[in-house]
């Protein structure tokens, strides 16, 4: 007779009394809140180091509230007039736009605002600064005194961006991370061509990331087949030598490759002593995208070898054999047989390397030239150099989204739980 | 991987060609990494063999760019900062990687493998995306241009790897001997460090090496996030790079292959302990 | 094995704790930025190093980043930490970042020492002071450099940078339109007064861009001042421009076979700006009092060949301090160099710039 469980009412219970069912999902949820306990530590640290400042990147991808902040007066009555209607708005915004300015003068703001405005139409950076120096002297009526100080407050389209960007929020960092903008009549429309920067980027990154990839496919299958077949203790060694570039920091390798693909580098010297090149025609082998390429294939090719190691590892030698038996040549039994089979382990490393490539920064940025930028060294130029702050975050945001997509591809390819690190 | 005795001349054309195609490739992987070992003791500002050196004339080697890390200011700060921000960020993302991969790999754990996600995607963001958005987030927050901003920083990082190979240690983890050492009187604490620690220690520390080189490695983060007071050996090395290719970079590079062989080997023999240790024997 | 593991582990954790032990500093630390390479080390032994010796509980450390220092400044204002206590930046940076409120305005006659004549720092320094929160240091130059033995004759005007016959082989040019615009339409017949009334304009813009596409395949963008020498010392450029002090270093410090092109060089000014917030306030006051005197700025004239910004030092400029050679042929401002020059042109560069640097990098994208 079992003392624990009793059979009282049809149902089992447990010594205290409560029905089984309710105890066990009392201790399965206690189990579960248990070990979601150990993970939390973890995830609030993360979000807190990790999610949040990207979160506030996003957000200020769109964030515009410094205009409506320092020209708190007439903004919003800049609101009330028709931008279509070809006029210039009246003394009353005006005088309020005086107000402001000499206010924004006391404060140092009127600086960052010109700024800002001058992102939208060159000539407000001026415009601010002027007006700004000769503010204390502007007296009613406001409309004539704004002209005369200087004529690009008598035009509209000037007044028309300065409504248009007065919003806490905006879509003008997105327009422009997509080459794109408000036209001469304010209409969302494409930039002129010589203006398109982005959109060309985002494609040779996306290009060269593929191109990377599928080199680094065909560099690694064969040596991950290779090292599969191989005995152990052979595969253990030669493996070293995937990992020591692995292992080895992104620095070293590039500033290697510099050394080696120089004009008067090593392999330069090389192709000259033996006679391929002529002394004053070496090739030009880094500063362009051909350095990229070589270099980033060098640094990324251990992420392909490791997936499709693991994966190869696992096929059973007895499938080729079984195919050949069957009348297979060694050809058709590779194309047919394994191949297919090693599938899962080229999809993981693809997507790894390419979502690697996208991303990448360094390399490009030393080895790259001009030619051989991508993306993120223009979310870095505007970061710290035009300080366009709105428009990295714009173009990081994209970026961002894009790999995103990706890593949810991978997931359902391979699962973030069968991640394996060699 | 043999050739079979009976083999067509063909095909052993090909198996030839095909091991000196994979020989090809290694020795791409290998040889930049080789070659700038010699290239270190160039005895002349220049990345590239002189004849000198090529002929093994003494007089082309030197050990000056050696001299010049070891008593230069920017080297001695950088090598300081770097193994500062590795060690301690290392220390905060193994802990709470290694008790995170603990919760994850609870047989009741719930949406596991969305929060497995969550957890590795530091991993997988652009680098540059992180930077960005640290770099705004921490001079927000004032924690841009300190160490300990860095230190977060890198840390958060550092986890995802931790959380993956522990993970990876505890998926062949035979949960009865948990309930054995309860059984046998074992409070949950004992257990924990008498039982489970010893048996995913090699795994934890395979993690733990893993964060702390891709912290010590680590250049954008460091780049936006930090100024010239947290600079590490890879942000003097890119600087470098930019301003003046001395070979002195070189014989840093040097000297950080041979880490990374250190590192390495440690990671080798710790799996192969760690195989060991459950009863996996490869021979 | 266990012993090697044991010990790897060990070797790491010992580095470590060599690393965490450091000592106390109980002196005055000055974070001072500048950019790097020759010039802070000129800055070093002319300023840093005699104010040092003479306030031995002063220590100057050297940030190499001005060429991030107005990012870094908004960030840091952002924050509300400031920490850095001196900033050497070029004279459009400090008018962009004055405006927006973030550096100290400084009095020049009360904060500067005066000439030894007695004449004020103000008068001294004259139409130098572009703006109340700048103290001028230097007159430097963007100008170019070039390989005597890889050019068949010697460049002498800035058409041969266009021109692909006379001086085959790649040119190294900075990865921004300042400049490289005004050149251009130089080099393309325009008359220097009216070049920025034409650079108004598209067609002028569009001008430009044509003429620089006429090299592009043919050029290498930097976009540190230490690249360009780096290059014409590799052989990896033929003909590159640069910061003038830069090449005077690698020709005649490295002795490398390089010789100067003066021919329409930009004249632009390098100074002092103190941040708002900035720590040790009283301490950079003393230092900046004595940093930009007289005789100080015509010291680092020994050690670099900019031009110092006060008058009264030119006459002191002397021999160069390892060298011996006399600095003055060097200086920009030199007779013989100065034949063609450009003063960078702030107010209209502040207004295009991020126009024209879109468009500019749009062209370098294709």
């Amino acid at each position: 007779m079992a003392t624990n469980a009793a059979v009282i009412n049809e149902q089992l219970v447990t010594a205290d009394g409560v029905p089984l069912r309710t105890s066990l999902a009392r201790a399965q949820r206690r189990n579960r809140l248990r070990a979601l306990s150990l993970v939390l530590p973890l995830f609030l640290f993360i979000a807190i180091t990790f999610f949040w400042p990207i979160v506030d990147m996003l957000f200020r991808s769109v964030e515009n509230q410094l205009v409506g902040e320092v020209m708190h007066r007439s903004a919003p009555l800049l609101q009330d007039w028709d931008e279509s209607s070809g006029e210039l708005p009246d003394e009353t915004v005006f005088a309020a736009l005086a107000e402001d300015f000499k206010e924004a003068r006391e404060t140092k703001t009127s600086g960052k605002v010109g700024r800002r405005l001058n992102y939208e139409k060159p000539g407000f950076s001026g415009l601010f600064r002027k007006t700004a120096r000769k503010a204390p002297k502007l007296e009613a009526p406001f409309k004539d005194a704004f002209i005369k100080a200087d004529k690009k407050w008598g035009k509209v389209e000037m007044w028309q961006v300065f409504k248009r960007e007065s919003t806490p929020y905006t879509i003008s960092y997105y327009l422009a991370a997509m080459d794109m903008g408000y036209g001469d009549t304010g209409e969302i429309a494409r930039n002129a061509e010589n203006k398109r920067i982005y959109m060309k980027l985002f494609w040779r990154t996306v290009w060269i990331s593929l191109l990377i990839t599928a080199l680094c496919l065909l560099l690694a299958y064969p040596i991950s087949y290779l090292l599969s077949v191989l005995p152990v203790a052979k595969s253990n060694l030669l493996i070293i030598l995937v990992l020591l570039p692995f292992w080895t920091s992104l620095l070293v390798r590039t500033t290697a490759w510099i050394a080696l693909l120089q004009q008067e580098g090593v392999i330069n010297d090389i192709v000259v002593w033996l006679g391929f090149v002529a002394d004053d025609n070496r090739l030009q082998m880094i500063h362009n995208r051909t350095g990229t390429i070589i270099a980033m294939v060098h640094i990324l090719l251990p992420f392909m070898v490791l997936p499709l190691y693991s994966v190869m590892k696992t096929i059973p030698p007895s499938y080729m054999r079984a195919a050949k038996s069957l009348g297979a040549t060694p050809f058709t039994a590779f194309v047919r047989v394994y191949i297919p089979n090693t599938i899962a382990g080229v999809g993981a490393g693809a997507i790894l390397v390419f979502i690697l490539a996208i991303g990448y920064y360094i390399t490009p940025a030393l080895v790259g030239g001009q030619s051989g930028t991508l993306i993120s060294n223009f979310i870095a130029f505007h970061m710290s150099s035009s300080l366009n702050w709105g428009l990295a975050a714009a173009l990081g945001s994209i970026l961002l989204a894009v790999v995103l997509a990706l890593y949810f591809i991978y997931d359902k390819i391979v699962g973030f739980d069968n991640m394996k690190l060699g | 991987m043999a050739l079979p005795t009976y083999a067509t001349p063909l095909e052993r054309v090909w198996h030839y060609s095909y091991l000196t195609i994979c020989g090809l490739i290694f020795f791409f992987l290998i040889a930049p990494i080789i070659i700038i070992i010699p290239l270190s003791f160039n005895s002349v500002p220049f990345f590239t063999f002189t004849q000198e050196m090529l002929t093994l004339d003494p007089a082309g080697y030197s050990l000056k760019w050696y001299q010049d890390f070891f008593t230069n200011l920017n080297w001695q700060g950088a090598v300081k900062n770097s193994f500062i921000i590795a060690v301690i960020a290392t220390i905060i993302s193994t802990t709470l990687g290694t008790i995170a991969a603990l919760g994850l790999s609870r047989p009741e754990m719930p949406y596991k493998s969305a929060i497995m996600g969550i957890l590795i995607s530091p991993m997988i963001v652009p680098l540059i995306i992180s930077a960005a958005g640290m770099y705004f987030f921490y001079t927000k927050i004032g924690l841009a241009s300190t160490h300990l901003g860095v230190i977060l920083a890198h840390a958060a990082l550092g986890t995802p790897f931790v959380v993956i190979t522990v993970t990876a240690t505890l998926v062949g983890f035979d949960h009865s001997l948990t309930r054995a050492a309860a059984m046998l009187g074992a409070s949950p604490t004992r257990t924990f460090f008498k039982v489970i620690v010893p048996l995913i220690l090699p795994g934890v520390i395979s993690g733990a090496l893993f964060a702390f080189i891709t912290s010590f490695d680590e250049v954008v983060v460091v780049l936006f996030v930090g100024s010239y007071e947290q600079r590490t050996i890879p942000w003097q090395m890119f600087s470098g790079i930019r301003e003046q290719i001395s070979p002195t970079i070189l014989a840093v590079a040097t000297l950080l292959v041979i880490f990374s062989i250190m590192l390495l080997t440690s990671v080798e023999l710790l799996r192969r302990r760690g195989e060991r240790l459950r009863g996996i024997r490869t021979t | 094995m266990k012993y090697l593991l044991k010990h790897t582990l060990i070797a790491t954790s010992v580095a470590a704790t060599m690393g965490l032990a450091t000592a106390a500093h109980a002196e005055t630390e000055m974070v001072v930025v500048s950019w790097g390479g020759a010039y802070t080390a000129s800055q070093q032994k002319a300023y840093h190093e005699p104010y040092m010796a003479a306030n031995s509980d002063v220590k100057i450390i050297n940030d190499d980043s001005a060429g991030e220092a107005v990012a870094k400044l908004r960030a840091m204002n952002e924050a509300g930490n400031v920490t850095w206590a001196l900033v050497d930046m070029v004279a459009s940076d400090a008018i962009l970042l004055c405006e927006e409120g973030l550096l100290e305005e400084i009095d020049h006659d009360t904060a500067l020492a005066a000439a030894p004549d007695g004449t004020l720092a103000s008068e001294d320094f004259g139409d130098m002071i572009v703006s109340p929160c700048y103290i001028p240091q230097i007159v430097y130059s963007t100008t170019f450099g070039y390989r005597t033995d890889l050019v068949k004759e010697a460049p002498t005007s800035i058409n041969d940078i266009f021109d692909l016959e006379k001086i085959p082989g790649k040119r190294s040019l900075e990865k921004k339109p300042i400049n490289n615009l005004e050149w251009a339409l130089i080099a393309d017949g325009v008359s220097p007064d009216e070049v920025y009334d034409i650079l108004e304009t598209e067609e002028g813009v569009d001008r430009a861009l044509a003429k620089l596409d006429t090299i592009k395949d043919s050029v290498i963008w930097w976009d540190k001042g230490a690249q360009t020498p780096q290059l014409l010392a590799d052989g990896e450029v033929v003909i590159g421009s640069t910061y003038n002090g830069r090449l005077f270093s690698v020709i005649e410090e490295e002795k490398q076979p390089i010789a100067m092109m003066w021919d329409w060089q930009v004249f632009d000014l390098d100074g002092w700006v103190i941040p708002k917030g900035a720590p040790h306030r009283e301490e950079v006051a003393k230092y900046l009092t004595f940093a930009t005197d007289t005789q100080r700025l015509a010291d680092q004239a020994k050690y670099i060949s900019y031009g110092p910004a006060r008058a009264s030092s030119a006459p002191l400029v002397g021999k160069h301090a390892d060298l011996g050679i006399e600095m003055s042929p060097h200086m920009p401002t030199a007779p013989d160099n100065a034949k063609n020059t450009l003063l960078y042109n702030y107010e209209f560069w502040a207004d295009n710039r991020d126009d024209l640097t879109e468009r500019f990098n749009s062209w370098l994208a294709q």
